[in-house]
């Protein structure tokens, strides 16, 4: 089997993530929001099984096999509460929930 | 195989950068199912074809369709993707762009120093369901424990 190098997947993870931290911190649409935290989880799976593949081992397959557990169970939650918010505000726009500032 | 991985991985990094971009949730959504069957290629190339299957079937297939029947719940229309389109100016995300930019820069000049060649070995279903059985059991219990939390939660939100 041909080689491929470690650093390239580790660099692919880091990329992935950073554009789903650029989705968390610059929209407003809720929805891309929890697009984008999915992409980081996907993103930090994907580091999890490009360093399982470098030692040989299946422990971070088990990590990924818990941030995919993670991931269903957090959309579950977050879609609930999209379309919960969508029933009170009828919006998607995160900045109307500014109901806590002083 | 290696070419494989890159070409997948190039399809992961556009997929994504047009999911980032994007202004209509469902072509998003759409682009978000490519980049994540992208990096189930990508598991299968290094070697995890039971992460990989898990990638497209509960990555791919359940969580997405999930989102998919939110949004159609939902139902944005035409307004949303307009207002989408009026906050996603450039003023809004170039400081955190430039900055987040500035740290992965700082993390892939680390990445590079560290040269090793990846021979992959295939970790298969057997080996996988030993450990997870075996010494990773509290592990899968605290999972199932998370999903029935994760259950209730939604359905308790949900509810009218």
């Amino acid at each position: 089997m041909p080689s491929i190098p470690y650093e390239h997947g580790l660099i692919l993870a880091a990329i992935l993530f950073v554009c789903g931290l650029i989705g968390v911190l610059t929209r407003r649409n809720i929805v891309f929001v929890l697009m984008s935290l999915e992409i980081m989880l996907n993103a930090c799976g994907l580091a999890f099984v490009v360093g399982s593949a470098r030692w040989g081992h299946a422990d971070g397959q088990i990590m990924f096999l818990m941030i995919l557990t993670l991931a269903a169970a957090e959309v579950a939650v977050g879609l609930g509460l999209i379309i919960q918010m969508y029933r009170r505000f009828h919006t998607v726009d995160i900045s109307v929930l500014s109901e806590m500032k002083g | 195989m290696t070419m494989l991985f890159y070409l997948a991985g190039a399809v992961a990094l556009i997929s994504t950068i047009s999911v980032t971009i994007s202004t209509n949730v469902v072509h998003a959504l759409v682009y978000l199912i490519i980049s994540l069957l992208a990096v189930a290629v990508i598991f299968f190339v290094l070697g995890a074809p039971f992460a990989a299957m898990l990638e497209a079937i509960v990555y791919a297939g359940a969580i997405m369709v999930l989102f998919l029947f939110a949004m159609m719940m939902l139902n944005l229309g035409q307004a949303t993707e307009n207002e989408e389109k009026a906050w996603l100016r450039p003023q809004l995300w170039v400081g955190p762009g430039l900055l987040i930019l500035a740290l992965l820069v700082q993390l892939v000049s680390v990445l590079v120093t560290q040269r090793v060649d990846v021979v992959p070995v295939e970790v298969g279903v057997h080996e996988l369901s030993v450990l997870l059985f075996g010494p990773w059991l509290l592990a899968v219990e605290l999972a199932s424990m998370l999903l029935l939390a994760g259950l209730i939660a939604a359905y308790h939100l949900a509810k009218r």
